[in-house]
């Protein structure tokens, strides 16, 4: 398996456009919304880091298998300025802190259960994460997960962390 | 195989590809698709039951075919 | 101007025909975009009724292998006891047990699932194989699904009291499937089907019976004696809704047709509902009706009165009812090590069936006098089902 992601990787690295990655242009749409913690939290708070944004919903496969290759990346990459922000989008939450108590990671949870966030960013595949680079500007989409997107993520948040 | 029928077949597909043509976007978001995600929410839960059950009755009645469904589920990747 | 468009309607067909051949599909359902969800099951199956009683397991096994692809196998077995009413009539031989196996593999490519599997079938008096192939596609943000699927069969018919008997019966299998996703609880599916036969397709066993004032009983037999073609098209329609207070009730209706002159509907409406901590429960009723090949007769007026002959009474005009029942329950994580998921599966389904021209002949009435035939089943399902 480690040889054939490898190579998954090396593929995507080099044709971006076969994996659904696409570069993105705009400031990214400022929300508040509740995380898991009790607290608010904004987007525009988070300026001067890179942040990943990522849509998940705890009925959706390929969103439970990218979450711990979230984790990782955001423990890797928390000190050089990189957050990720898991935006659950199901309208009742019991369900997504469930499977967080089974998956447990350590990045911000974010509820929109009225959908407002989803709609604004025009989510249209589960999960989607969107890359937004230090200065508040939508940088990279990625529609879909499938093992080994993890290391095209890893490269653009390496790339937009240089910045 | 039926000609009028595959001809009817036909047209309802060429309408459904045509959707893009006529400017109509997807009205159920992928973000909106918990109960259809849900595992009751299948038309054929457990393989190994339904193909025995059609079985059951391919081998005493006449009819046959159509008895499976593709599609549903979470909409994921 | 009419003529032309139907030819090229005819060209269409023959290039969907040729884009079949050269696609794939498994026998199983086949959900887009993802997947199936690795799992293994083991099945215990019985049906007892009308005389009969075949039993047997079924197991089934599937993982997902680089990502993309998912291969699965099934080996099922039939074993059977006692004898049916044809067996009871004219005490022919009867095997058995059938076993059945099959493997598949279906690939995952962005939104298309490309399938491919092979069934074979053997008894000693009968050996089939099939290979399907099929493709499914979504398409409109993943709200519908099409899909196509091709099968072939090739039977090598045999017969017990026979060694040099050997037949040959060719099948074909055209699908189209459509799936729609509604509203965010409603989902709809049509399915199109067509199967053509070829070859030896009655059973070397069986007869049917004429007026014989000569013999005791009033009747004789004669062999049953089929068209080597058939044709048929069915055409389902179901539709899935979801209950706000989390339930599921479908409903099914398939309307089907062939050369053989039977026409058959069936209606089937099916409940599923959650309760407590992982238990479910499952209530379904289905009834079906069928009308009589062309050349069936319970009783034909004197030997070889038609061209083509048949008494199998699955050709008869005939109705049945099934009621049905299900409960499954969802062990705690961790129950089974190294398992995501399990649950524990009985269903009981029990059917009627009602015939309206076709008679048993095992009462010591006058030939044709006989009273219709009728009979309930119990079908068992019970299985356990993980996810690992």
């Amino acid at each position: 398996m480690r040889t054939s992601q490898s190579l998954l990787a090396i593929l995507c690295a080099t044709a971006a456009f076969f994996c659904q990655a696409e570069p993105l242009s705009g400031a990214a749409h400022d929300f508040t919304l509740k995380t898991n913690q009790g607290n608010n939290l904004r987007l525009a708070e988070q300026r001067g880091n890179v942040v990943l944004l990522n849509f998940w919903a705890s009925w959706c496969g390929p969103c439970r298998q990218e979450m711990p290759k979230l984790d990782e990346l955001y423990q890797r990459y928390q000190s050089a300025g990189f957050i990720v922000l898991g935006v659950n989008v199901e309208t009742d939450s019991a369900a997504a802190d469930k499977l967080l108590k089974k998956i447990p990671v350590s990045f911000p949870i974010l509820y929109d259960s009225d959908s407002r966030v989803s709609q604004h960013y025009k989510i249209d595949a589960m999960p989607t994460s969107v890359l937004i680079d230090r200065s508040g500007q939508m940088r990279y989409l990625h529609r879909g997960y499938i093992p080994g997107y993890e290391e095209l993520y890893r490269q653009q948040i390496k790339e937009l962390i240089k910045e | 195989m039926n000609p009028p029928n595959m001809f009817k077949l036909m047209i309802l597909f060429g309408i459904l590809l045509c959707s893009a043509c006529t400017g109509i976007s997807p009205w159920v978001k992928p973000y909106e698709r918990q109960n259809l995600a849900d595992p009751i929410m299948s038309f054929d839960r457990d393989a190994i039951a339904s193909r025995y059950m059609n079985h059951v009755y391919e081998a005493r009645e006449a009819a046959r075919g159509a008895e499976g469904s593709v599609g549903g589920g979470c909409g994921c990747n | 101007m009419q003529k032309a468009v139907w030819e090229a309607v005819v060209a269409a067909t023959k290039l969907i025909r040729a884009l079949l051949l050269s696609m794939i599909v498994g026998s199983t359902p086949l959900i887009a975009a993802v997947l199936p969800a690795d799992r293994a099951d083991i099945l215990y199956h019985s049906f007892d009724g009308g005389g009969a009683e075949v039993t047997g397991p079924s197991v089934l096994v599937r993982k997902e292998v680089a990502d993309t692809v998912s291969i699965y196998g099934n080996y099922y077995v039939d074993m059977v006891s006692s004898a049916s009413i044809d067996v009871q009539a004219t005490a022919s031989p009867y095997s058995e047990e059938r076993t059945e196996t099959s493997v598949g593999i279906d690939y995952l490519n962005d939104k298309s699932v490309f399938s491919l599997s092979y069934t074979n079938s053997s008894e000693d008096d009968y050996e089939a194989q099939t290979v399907s192939f099929g493709i499914s596609q979504d398409f409109f943000g993943d709200l519908s699904t099409i899909g196509l699927g091709f099968s072939q069969g090739n039977d090598l018919v045999g017969n017990n009291t026979d060694d040099s008997f050997s037949q040959d019966t060719e099948h074909r299998r055209y699908n189209v499937s459509l799936t729609q996703i509604l509203t965010k609880n409603l989902i709809a599916s049509a399915v199109f089907e067509s199967v053509i036969d070829q070859g030896y397709l009655n059973n070397p066993y069986r007869s049917v019976r004429y007026q014989d004032s000569s013999a005791g009983r009033g009747y004789s037999y004669e062999a049953e004696l089929y068209p080597s073609t058939r044709n048929s098209d069915a055409l389902s329609l179901r539709a899935l809704y979801y209950l706000p207070y989390r339930a599921a009730l479908k409903l099914e209706y398939r309307h089907f047709s062939d050369s053989w002159g039977i026409v058959a509907d069936s209606y089937e409406a099916r409940y599923t509902h959650p309760f407590a901590n992982g238990w479910l429960m499952e209530f379904k009723y289905r009834a079906y009706e069928q009308s009589s090949a062309d050349f069936y007769s319970d009783l034909f007026d004197f030997s070889e009165a038609t061209n083509f002959r048949a008494r199998d009474k699955e050709l008869s005009s005939f109705g049945s009812q099934t009621v049905g029942l299900g409960i499954s329950y969802e062990f705690k994580p961790g129950f089974i090590p190294q398992v995501d998921k399990s649950t524990l599966n009985l269903y009981w389904d029990h059917i009627q069936f009602n015939y309206d021209d076709f008679r048993d002949v095992t009462s010591d009435q006058l030939a044709g006098e006989e009273p219709l035939y009728s009979f309930d089943a119990n079908v068992i399902r019970l299985y356990l089902s993980v996810w690992y």
